[in-house]
């Protein structure tokens, strides 16, 4: 099955990448590829079959609702690009820059 | 005999008994790492110093007659895909280049509190996602066996590392034969255990729902003696399942009596090498004259597990790697880390420096909708990714978030999970005759580098028998059954019903105590 230039250029903004000239054509071929072959399911028949999502039956794990120590903010900051002294930091997404 | 040549269940009988101390073994590895990583290019990191200090206070607490835990001196070294807190863990990737987690891994918990000493942290593709090791971020690793093929991936510099005897044990993860095949390739021992098996907290996330650590070691008793420590529940991941774990080094001594072996009709068609079919073959004669049947078992939907996997991975990646977004931990565009200077192997801290002006090297494209969407922040986050990202942690991205976009989820992601569902019952039903089946790892020995790099399809195929095992929650485990007309090591892969690891491990013994294929080591250069 193949896949347009246009169409990978969409994925590509969906998925949060920019791709360059060169990147998207190759990425065009190759996920064209990928899709060909994958498309093969398409001959089985699964209209009475349940989808398997989980290799084991899992169920919901609960537990007590109960507060435990988290991970103190001096961690969890620790390994951002752009900080402060409480806050991460990003472009300004609201107004004019 | 040189002492890294012992296994590690030998090694730590003669840790327990005073013949060698934690600190002699772990000075003959990191001495070995010394001459040999240059060419094979294993490690990331060798934590030289950490690892020694750590040697040092378990003979002292062994002198001192303090309890000492199942693992006590044994060096292991870890996939760069588990969390060390405070130590570099990259994952193969720019992205997490200069990535400290604040906390370790489950499995890195429970070896520390093995007393076993952490000797580094191996290569592997980025993300996990390969079959050759060629997707780190950093360098490939090589094969000990022959230099110019691949290790196999995405472990690659776990299993390389073990055959190369530059650590007795070491820790990989297994997404669709992450473990099994680089241990096929380099004529180790590996298992993937059964999903659940190992707790997956601090595992950095590929696809969740096939995602599993296992252990790799010389033979298979070694990887039942480290898969004890790896394996257990734990609260932190709510997937792990909540069961006993039997004493493995134990009880793998007992052979299995009346053993019934499947061998998959179609894993043996087009595409087997000649070699790799005649030793499995081979291997299964040797079961045979152990006592084993053997019976033709049929997967009819085995030939759509490929494509069921690369559906199925990619959409879990797409969703599990939308948490890189330059703000949080990882790389962020425009925000470069100074050039490192070059190591062997072992890497100075980084810091990191703000660039003014960072040029951007690929515009972005422009267009209507693009334009919309397209404020300051998607600008970064898509630019940060486009960066810190290889080109197959991208493609798969992209085909994961084709395939569950609106229009084609159905299409892809609904009905790999519905093929899914008739592989595992191919399998439920080949159990139902058989109590392990057998096969071939890999539909050839190790391939040369460079060879595929340019063809994501053939790589792919390359997980044709390893892939069902993830998909359908099984363990399996290879091991070395076999060399090729060329030299180069050939893995039997054995797979058995959910939570039988114990059956893998005693069959996988049993054929180790008839073969010696698993005590042939590659000759490296400097040796000569």
């Amino acid at each position: 099955m193949a896949i347009s230039r246009n169409e990978v250029e969409k994925v590509a903004l969906l998925a949060r990448l920019s791709l360059s000239p060169d990147e998207l054509h190759a990425m065009t071929r190759q996920l064209g590829d990928i899709l060909g072959y994958v498309d093969q399911l398409s001959q089985l028949d699964t209209e009475h079959v349940e989808p398997m999502a989980h290799a084991l039956d899992v169920t919901n794990c609960f537990r007590e609702d109960r507060a435990q120590p988290s991970l103190d903010r001096e961690l969890a900051l620790a390994n951002a690009p752009r900080r402060d002294e409480e806050c991460y930091l990003v472009p300004a997404v609201l107004g004019e820059l | 005999m040189h002492l890294t040549d012992h296994s590690a269940t030998d090694l730590l009988a003669l840790l327990n008994s005073g013949q060698v101390k934690a600190v002699e073994v772990c000075q003959a590895y990191l001495a070995r790492i010394e001459r040999r990583d240059r060419a094979v290019k294993a490690f990331l990191q060798v934590n030289a110093a950490a690892a020694l200090a750590r040697a040092e206070q378990i003979d002292r607490r062994r002198r001192e007659k303090q309890p000492l835990g199942p693992l006590a001196g044994l060096p292991v070294a870890l996939k760069d895909v588990l969390c060390t807190e405070g130590e570099l863990t990259t994952c193969g990737s720019r992205m997490l280049e200069s990535f400290r987690p604040p906390y370790d891994a489950t499995v890195v918990a429970r070896l520390k509190a093995a007393d076993a000493v952490l000797i580094g942290k191996t290569n592997m593709d980025e993300f996990a996602m390969g079959g050759s090791n060629e997707n780190s971020a950093f360098f490939p690793t090589h094969n000990p066996w022959d230099l110019d093929r691949v290790p196999g991936g995405s472990s690659g510099g776990s299993a390389a590392c073990v055959a190369a005897r530059m650590a007795p044990l070491a820790v990989g993860s297994d997404t669709g034969g992450s473990i099994r095949c680089p241990a096929g390739l380099c004529g180790i021992s590996g298992m993937k255990p059964t999903y659940g098996r190992v707790s997956r907290y601090g595992l950095v996330a590929f696809a969740s729902s096939l995602d599993q650590i296992g252990p790799f070691g010389q033979t298979a008793e070694d990887c039942a003696l480290l898969l004890e420590v790896l394996a257990g529940h734990d609260p932190k991941d709510s997937t792990s399942i909540d069961r006993p774990v039997p004493k493995y080094s134990q009880t793998i001594r007992q052979p299995l009596q009346g053993l019934r072996l499947g061998l998959v009709r179609e894993h043996f068609g087009d595409g087997l090498d000649g070699d790799v079919e005649s030793s499995v073959r081979e291997a299964v004669r040797v079961y045979q004259s152990l006592g084993a049947t053997v019976r033709e078992v049929s997967l009819p939907h085995s030939n759509y597990a490929v494509a069921t996997y690369y559906i199925i991975a990619p959409c879990e990646a797409s969703s599990n790697l939308a948490r890189y977004d330059g703000v949080h931990y990882g790389y962020r565009s425009g925000i470069s880390p100074l050039p490192l200077g070059e190591g062997q192997g072992v890497r100075a801290t980084r810091i990191w420096t703000v660039a003014a002006n960072h040029p951007h090297p690929n515009p972005l494209p422009k267009g209507e909708e693009t334009d919309r969407a397209d404020n300051a922040l998607v600008q970064m986050y898509r630019r940060s990714r486009a960066e810190g990202f290889g080109a197959e942690v991208k493609r798969r991205i992209m085909l994961g978030t084709y395939a569950l976009s609106a229009g084609y989820y159905e299409a892809y992601y609904q009905k790999a999970l519905k093929v899914r569902r008739l592989i595992r019952q191919d399998f439920d039903r080949a159990f139902e005759e058989v109590d392990l089946i057998v096969g071939p790892v890999t539909p050839t020995p190790a391939f040369k580098l460079g060879e595929r790099i340019d063809d994501p399809l053939a790589m792919y195929l390359f997980d044709l028998y390893t892939v069902g095992a993830n998909l359908t929650g099984i363990p399996g485990m290879s091991i070395p059954c076999g060399f090729s007309a060329a030299g180069l090591p050939i893995g039997l892969h054995l797979q058995a019903p959910p939570f039988e690891e114990e059956r893998l491990l005693r069959g996988a013994y049993m054929f180790q105590q008839a073969t010696d294929w698993h005590t042939k080591k590659p000759e490296l250069e400097e040796e000569n």
